[in-house]
Order: C-alpha cells, then structure tokens, then sequence
C-alpha cells in the first residue's frame, strides 16, 4: 500500500509576523481499521496511519495520535502562530513501521 | 393489534406471528452486537480519563460537526478550546472518544503555545448513531469536557 501513500499541504507561503496560518494536510492512506472483513470472511490485518507531527524548523509544534476511527485519507488541519521564517515539516507514521514526509518554507515578514 | 374485521380470532396464528416477530428482532440484535461489539460510555471514559487526574468540567472546549452525517466513514468534526495559547496558559492534550465504535478512540492531539489557537479539523469513522466526547487538559492541569450526540445513517466501520 505504501506505493500509493501521498502526502498533500496546503499552507500559504508567506505570513505576517504574530499572524495565526491555517495548515491543511492530508495523506492518501487506506486507514484499514482492523475491523474489515474480506469475501472469505477473514479479517483484513489493521494497517494505520497511528501519529502525525509537524515541526517548524525542527521545533515540534503539533502532534496528533491517530486511532483506527479516523477516516480513511486522513485529513488534519490546525493553526500555527508565525512568528519566523523557515521551513514546516510533516511525518506521518504508520503502523508498518515507515514515515511519510512532507516539507514547505514559509516567509514570515 | 386488533383486527375486528375477524370475526373468530385465530389465536394460535397470532401467536405463531408474534414468536416469528419476536424472533426476527432478537435475531437481528444478536447479529448487529456480533458484528459491532460497540465500546460502551465506560470504554470511551476510561481511554478519556488517560489525560488528566480528576474529573473534567463542562466548558471551554466545543465539537463542530453537522448533526446528521449521512456517511459515517467520513465525519468532519472541528474542535476548538478557548485558551490564549501563551507561553503560560495553554492547551496541553485533546482526546477524543466516541462511545459507540468497536474502540473508543478516535484521536489525541498534543498541542504547544506555537500554535496561536487552539482549533483542529479532523474526519473520523463513526460506526452508528453515538455521542462524540472530548477533553482538554490544559498546562495548569484544568480539565474541560464537551459531548454531542451526531446521528450516522450509514454506519462507517465495514462490515
């Protein structure tokens, strides 16, 4: 599955100084809960995205935990204060153990 | 229900109706438990209380969510919690739980001052018709707590 794992942001690329941004993120991720069953009858194994983090300038400034509720492709959006240039990474973690990374810059003015 | 266009009532057809009716519904409720074996309120309070010591009050935290969802694979839930986001005054944890998924769980989020305000879109699986809890911890320990009951037409866990 992982083949088909795209990370999406959306963020605005400059912001005003003390100015609060909107960071919109989604991941294209199956999100199988574990609770599924497949024409046989057998439960499909849960495979899930289970934490996502965002940095800014290697600075963690959000991080969520995910569970097998959240929908598939999860989509997060929350704010961020700008308060300096730099870049804003994201990582999000899956069950399978690999990361899937995602960076944008941002000009604060 | 009366039927007084019978002149004989056929009691043992009723009754034979009724046993089918009766056993028709505790068929369906067994099988919906099998294939839900929902967490109770219990489950959903006991993944919530890992946050914080003591017992949350009502306030300061709210769920944005339409009241119906017709599709509960995807319900679009926004969480604020009132709170300056300060260096001295800020929201630590959010969980969310829903008190009628197979896990009680939905998602636990971890805020720092850096974010300015305290407010995060998410979409989450809701498996039936079920209350949406959530609860803040803020840094100086407080806890707050807010629940809405949102109706799912089509169930969102499989099956």
């Amino acid at each position: 599955m992982a083949e088909d794992v795209r990370p999406r942001l959306k963020i605005p690329a400059s912001a005003k100084k003390g100015e609060v941004i909107e960071i919109k993120t989604l991941v294209s991720h199956q999100m199988e809960s574990g609770q599924r069953k497949d024409k046989d009858g057998k439960v499909i194994p849960r495979k899930i995205i289970n934490k996502f983090v965002c940095t800014m300038n290697g600075k963690e400034v959000f991080r969520a935990d995910l569970e097998p509720a959240i929908a598939s492709n999860p989509f997060i959006s929350f704010f961020l204060k700008a308060e300096e240039s730099g870049t804003l990474a994201f990582a999000w973690t899956d069950d399978d153990g690999s990361v899937y990374r995602a960076e944008q810059k941002i000009t604060v003015t | 229900m009366q039927q007084p266009r019978l002149k004989r009532p056929l009691p043992t057809r009723r009754r034979v109706l009724l046993l089918a009716i009766a056993g028709g519904a505790a068929a369906a409720a067994s099988a919906m438990f099998a294939r839900m074996a929902a967490a109770g309120p219990k489950e959903a309070a006991a993944f919530l209380a890992q946050i914080g010591k003591g017992t949350p009050k009502d306030g300061r935290i709210a769920i944005k969510a339409q009241e119906i969802a017709e599709n509960g694979n995807t319900v679009p839930l926004t969480i604020t919690v009132e709170s300056p986001m300060s260096e001295k005054d800020y929201v630590k944890t959010v969980r969310v739980a829903a008190d009628g998924n197979p896990n009680p769980g939905v998602v636990t989020l971890h805020f720092t001052p850096a974010v300015g305000r305290c407010e995060v879109q998410i979409r989450c699986r809701l498996a039936q018709t079920e209350r949406v809890i959530a609860v803040a911890e803020m840094s100086d320990g407080s806890l707050w707590t807010t629940a809405r009951e949102i109706k799912v037409t089509i169930g969102g866990c499989g099956g």
